[in-house]
């Protein structure tokens, strides 16, 4: 405490020996500074105004009048679960895989190994989504239907695994894995970077108490990169959540709420929906596209609100 | 920062997204501006001098879209100073942006109907002018298969509905061998591909299923597949790729799209009909025009198609696209270049181009008289 006053105390004496120049200075860096956050602000709110002012036909329209004839709720609802459970399984595949990552290139591999391997990790987010869409219907789509038969077979009696298994690989299980590769490299940087700052003293004391590599980890490492990693996961799931082009592509979407996740009968999801019906679309029936957005963007918001929450209580400890 | 700066801040947000609320709200209708730009530059910039110079904008159908390229380079190459840009949003895309003016043309999978109200409001875009709707593009829809070692498959129009229907669950189903005798059906699960995205093709193929098999397709008729749970794709590409990953599937996709698939054969009449694009013009050529799609209007011609012909040599799964323009526009040039451009892609040589290019069935002799004093009418 009394290291960061001594610091505050210099500035201040800088600056007052300095006198109005630096004083200016300071102000066009401060003022610069509340611009930039006030824009960022006002594009947010922006992007609500429009997706709240152009969906509000859809919402108050009848269901009869929408296309489809069915209520926003009942439109929207599938839409949601779908983005949901691609969501979580993508988290599911890619938290525990990230933090492995982060764990074995900060404290287990040789550095050169680790820094080969942090930028490959790196690398794959430089990967445009449509890639990896094309990617999971070409290559990973095809050589999963036989694991999806073993599991249908096998593992039947588990409702994701139900089946009948797709032929085709354009399942949602499919769609997961790809989702957690795309998110794998933003989760496991911010893992990384927290993890490399792990104070040594805490680690070296493990060590001392006679804690192996794998204790020292548990309770030194894990523990003081706990609230990054919720955050970096939830970067990541912000990125799953809206992602358009791979699951438009890949997922074979004509199923309502289903959690069987190796079928043809998948439920969409609200960025993928919007992308496939987009360009057909006229009249009212963009405006309803538009309040599945405003669906999704509330949920984002959501899921982003709740992981602030879970992070400030564990801070609290 | 303290909790009154704070509010300053929050303030100021608000403001800024007001300011910018009120900028976008009157733009929403037209989902483009780039168009439109690109179409007054042609009122302004356009050398008058020449008869098709000058610069114009379409949007519209992505079946067309590759008929519309290939006309675009030739046309042209024909008229130095002319520049024409296509862009393939989607059908509905297209006939919104042409209401709203952002282009100066559109192609369409469906003609303009009263029933959504796009009709009388692209007849009041085209005042003082009028309308012009002429189709420009016929294609046949293949029913692709992938079942290794049936070389041939009969289809009957009930069947054909009752599998995409999902009632007709294994490909040696009695109902299908009857239809195919001779042939081995294997004993795979039928697994029928739709597209997962909206599309003409779906909103034609579902048209001829409920006019053909109105007893086993009660689905309404639209460009969103209404049946749950089987496979979805996206884009005609997707389609077709999912049918050749897949063992027992069948899907519906543009005949010249089809590639090394098996394209089932249909019941017509007492026939069995391939898709050709012979098979398909003829379609239109035993088709009544619609009344009500033509809203009265001298220059529109839109068909009911024939989708229960029985006639001989016929395949009326079909996909008919249109142009739709006006018979005036703003300045004379632009109105030449329309005219101009639509004269050659309705053209015997426009035709065999898309014909080459695209796979599409060229206009016949008849129709194409039709069409032509439709957009003679262009001034």
């Amino acid at each position: 405490m009394a290291h960061y006053d001594t610091t505050t105390n210099a500035g201040q004496l800088l600056a007052a020996a300095s006198g109005g120049r630096r004083r200016r200075g300071d102000r066009i860096f401060s003022n610069a500074a509340v611009i930039a956050a006030v824009t960022i602000l006002a594009l947010l709110a922006g992007v609500a105004v429009f997706l709240v002012t152009e969906g509000y036909p859809a919402l108050t329209a009848s269901s009869s009048e929408l296309p489809g004839h069915e209520s926003f709720i009942s439109y929207v609802a599938p839409l949601a679960f779908g983005t949901a459970l691609a969501g979580v399984l993508a988290m599911v595949i890619a938290v525990p895989l990230a933090v492995a990552v982060a764990l074995f290139i900060t404290h287990i591999a040789p550095a050169r190994i680790a820094m080969l391997l942090g930028f490959l990790v790196d690398l794959l987010a430089a990967i445009p989504s449509i890639i990896y869409g094309l990617w999971g219907i070409f290559v990973l789509g095809p050589a999963a239907v036989p694991a999806m038969k073993w599991l249908e077979e096998k593992l039947g009696f588990i409702p994701i695994f139900e089946g009948p298994a797709s032929i085709t690989g354009r399942t949602m299980l499919v769609v997961g894995l790809v989702l957690a590769v795309m998110i794998l490299p933003i989760i496991s940087a911010v893992a990384r970077e927290v993890f490399s700052q792990t104070p040594r003293k805490l680690q070296e004391g493990a060590q001392a108490l006679g804690a192996t590599r794998w204790e020292m980890i548990r309770t030194t490492v894990l523990p003081f990169g706990r609230s990054s990693v919720i955050s970096g996961a939830m970067l990541g799931l912000g990125r799953a959540l809206g992602e358009t082009m791979a699951v438009a592509i890949i997922l074979s979407v004509s199923g309502g709420v289903s959690f069987n996740l190796i079928s043809q009968a998948n439920p969409s999801t609200i960025a993928a929906n919007i992308a496939l019906n987009f360009p057909e679309s006229s009249g009212l029936a963009i405006n309803l596209l538009i309040a599945t957005g405003l669906v999704l963007f509330v949920i984002t918001l959501a899921t982003n609100f709740f992981a602030r929450w879970i992070i400030a209580r564990s801070e609290v400890k | 920062m303290s909790s009154s700066r704070w509010l300053a801040v929050f303030a100021a947000a608000c403001v800024l997204v007001l300011g910018l609320a009120a900028c976008g709200g009157g733009s929403s209708s037209s989902s483009s501006s780039s168009n439109e730009s690109s179409e007054s530059e042609s009122e302004g910039g356009g050398a008058p001098s020449s008869e098709a110079s000058g610069e114009i904008a379409g949007a519209g159908s992505t079946a067309q879209e590759a008929a519309q390229k290939a006309w675009i380079a030739e046309f042209e190459n024909a008229n130095g100073g002319a520049t024409i840009s296509y862009d393939g949003v989607g059908s509905g895309g297209g006939r919104e942006k042409f209401i709203s003016g952002g282009v100066a043309y559109a192609g369409s999978d469906t003609p303009l109907s009263e029933s959504e109200g796009e009709l009388g409001k692209a007849i009041k875009r085209c005042e003082p002018g009028q309308l012009v709707e002429v189709p420009d593009y016929i294609s046949p829809i293949a029913i692709i298969y992938n079942l290794p070692g049936v070389e041939e498959l009969k289809l009957e129009p009930e069947t054909l509905a009752k599998i995409f229907n999902q009632e007709i669950e294994n490909w040696n189903d009695p109902e299908i061998a009857k239809e195919n005798e001779g042939v081995e059906l294997p004993e795979t699960r039928i697994v029928p591909v739709n597209r997962s995205d909206e599309s003409g093709t779906t909103e034609n193929f579902t048209d001829y299923l409920s006019k053909v098999a109105p007893s086993v397709w009660t689905h309404e008729v639209s460009g969103e597949w209404p049946v749950k749970g089987g496979e979805a794709a996206s884009g005609t590409s997707g389609v077709v790729e999912a049918v050749a990953a897949g063992e027992g599937a069948i899907g519906y996709a543009d005949a010249s799209q089809a590639g090394e698939l098996g394209k089932a054969l249909i019941k017509v009449g007492s026939e069995w009909a391939e898709p050709s694009a012979e098979a398909a013009a003829k379609v239109l050529d035993l088709s009544k025009e619609d009344p009500e799609l033509e809203g009265g209007q001298k220059n529109v011609i839109a068909f009911e198609i024939d989708r229960k012909t029985e006639a001989s040599g016929v395949y009326p799964i079909i996909l008919v696209s249109s142009l739709i323009g006006c018979t005036e526009y703003k300045s004379a040039s632009e109105a030449a270049l329309v005219k101009g451009f639509f004269e050659y892609a309705i053209s015997p040589d426009g035709q065999a181009l898309a014909e080459e290019q695209a796979g599409s069935a060229p206009l016949s002799e008849e129709l194409t008289k039709k069409v032509e004093a439709a957009v003679g009418s262009i001034k």
